[in-house]
């Protein structure tokens, strides 16, 4: 797993309060790992505190599971 | 509408669950036996370094194991949950779960929710919420600011928490008026299940201002004690001449209010019945009161019009005695109002070993005066040792004192000019 996505899952591990095992790449916030629309707001906010990147709101709100997020900041810093 | 107030009348309220989270301890039983002894809470604060101010002391809530009457977050909210609360929430939900599972009311139908209301109020909220989510701003991060900024602030966040945790559909509501929210949430919330309005409320005040902006602002006002920082546990001296300022305190006290024929029903145990409810406004000042108390006396005595009762059915008064220059307003009042009665009445204040909790400060002695009902025990007015004027009351200095307790009256006033009285008795 690259560095990102090992970040990430730790992040959403943090938030969320949720096992590890269940931060998988297809897992959604919403619908597996129990947050609520103002959890994924504090989520997008963190991911841009720790990966220093912009998340625009229209991005934010395609973001709904830990690959969204991985592959969003991936292209971001690859660009 | 008259059939409507006389079923009214019928409707008596009672406390059937009771919660503290206090300086003295967690639980309501260590609380108040910690009180009883003469023991004090009021420490040098520790939360935040206190030395650029004028006041040092305050009354925080001990950290410990809820064991031994310590304060242990997680054992009250989980850990993903605690940063989305500012620490008002946290200790008034600590208090209310204490006195839902006391009381032990679980609302099976629908119905039942919808007839089990909240009212928690706080005298500010979110304080250093506020504070820390301003200072984000102020960095020009304000794109930065948690989405729970609002929701951990918010006064009325205690009770939407309690209906959200145990499915309560009732009323839900928040008092707010300072250091009088207490009285006046279980006050109102008496009065809405009188009504019709709920069979069950869960009611009282939760406050979290031991922060630099709480102690600074209050500072400011020249409302606190600044000449103890060396000797914190003498610092809370209602009515003492040597007082000079009240000492911040933090915590909970919630109730379960419960329409007495529900209660009895259930076979719940009744700790006592609210039986009266004064309020008034003093239209005079912003922070100090007028000349004589005049609010104060009227407060008491439209409790005492509401209970049906005189001066001399009241055994015990718990006064809101701050230990500021007003102590001795509010001793004026209360001997014009009771006269000869005054002889034979104790009246202490339990500030003098908690400090002052502002909105919560009502509900915490409301449950202080039930329990001086339960127990026929007084509970004493530390550092009382050299009073600035002699009076005929009793104000069971320094120690606790055995008496016939039947029926015992709370004051609280707040800034802003308002007063309540809650008058209780055993049932």
């Amino acid at each position: 797993m690259s560095e990102i996505a090992d970040k990430v899952k730790k992040i959403v591990v943090e938030h969320l309060g949720v096992d590890e095992s269940k931060v998988t790449p297809d897992a959604s916030f919403i619908d597996d790992l129990g947050a609520d629309s103002l959890d994924t707001v504090e989520l997008v906010m963190a991911f841009e505190e720790a990966f220093s990147v912009e998340i625009p709101e229209d991005a934010a709100e395609k973001i709904t599971t830990v690959k969204d997020a991985i592959d969003y900041i991936e292209k971001q810093k690859a660009a | 509408m008259m059939a409507n107030i006389s079923a009214m009348k019928e409707r008596r309220v009672v406390v059937t669950g009771m919660g503290l989270v206090t300086p003295l301890g967690v639980g309501v039983d260590v609380t108040w036996q910690r009180l009883v002894e003469g023991r004090s809470g009021i420490r040098r604060i520790s939360c935040f370094d206190p030395s650029d101010l004028p006041a040092q002391v305050a009354g925080e809530v001990p950290e410990g194991p809820t064991a031994e009457g310590g304060f242990t977050l997680s054992d009250w909210v989980p850990p993903k949950e605690q940063k989305k609360m500012d620490r008002f929430i946290h200790l008034g939900l600590a208090a209310a779960i204490q006195a839902v599972e006391d009381s032990g009311w679980t609302p099976e139908t629908e119905e039942d929710r919808c007839a089990t209301g909240v009212m928690i109020g706080s005298g500010i909220g979110g304080l250093q919420t506020i504070y820390d989510a301003s200072l984000t701003v102020a960095e020009g991060r304000a794109r930065r600011l948690s989405p729970f900024f609002i929701p951990s602030a918010l006064i009325n966040l205690v009770s939407g928490h309690v209906s959200i945790r145990y499915g309560f559909k009732g009323p839900n509501h928040s008092a707010v008026t300072a250091c009088a929210t207490g009285v006046h949430a279980i006050g109102d919330a008496t009065r809405l299940i009188m009504l019709g309005d709920a069979d069950v409320m869960v009611a009282g005040g939760a406050e979290a201002a031991v922060c630099p902006l709480g102690i600074a602002g209050f500072a400011a006002a020249r409302a606190l004690s600044t000449g103890f920082n060396e000797t914190p546990e003498r610092a809370s001296r209602p009515w003492d001449r040597e007082r000079d300022g009240f000492v911040m305190g933090e915590g909970s006290g919630i109730v379960v209010l419960e329409e007495y024929e529900h209660a009895k029903k259930r076979g719940a145990k009744i700790y006592g019945e609210i039986i009266g409810y004064g309020l008034s406004g003093d239209a005079h000042h912003i922070t100090a009161p007028a000349e004589g108390h005049d609010g104060a006396f009227r407060a008491m005595k439209a409790a005492l019009k509401s209970a049906g009762l005189t001066p001399d059915d009241i055994d015990y008064v718990n006064a809101h005695g701050t230990s500021t220059m007003a102590d001795d307003l509010e001793l004026d009042a209360v001997e014009r109002l009771f006269g000869d009665a005054g002889r034979k009445l104790a009246m202490s204040s339990t500030k003098s070993a908690i400090g002052h909790l502002l909105g919560a400060a009502g509900s915490v002695e409301a449950m202080f005066s039930l329990l001086a009902i339960r127990d026929n025990v007084a509970p004493p007015t530390l550092n009382l040792d050299n009073p600035a004027r002699e009076s005929v009351i009793d104000r069971v200095a320094l120690e606790a004192q055995r008496r016939d307790i039947k029926v015992a009256l709370s004051n609280s006033f707040g800034f802003g000019g308002t007063n309540a009285s809650l008058i209780v008795r055993g049932v």
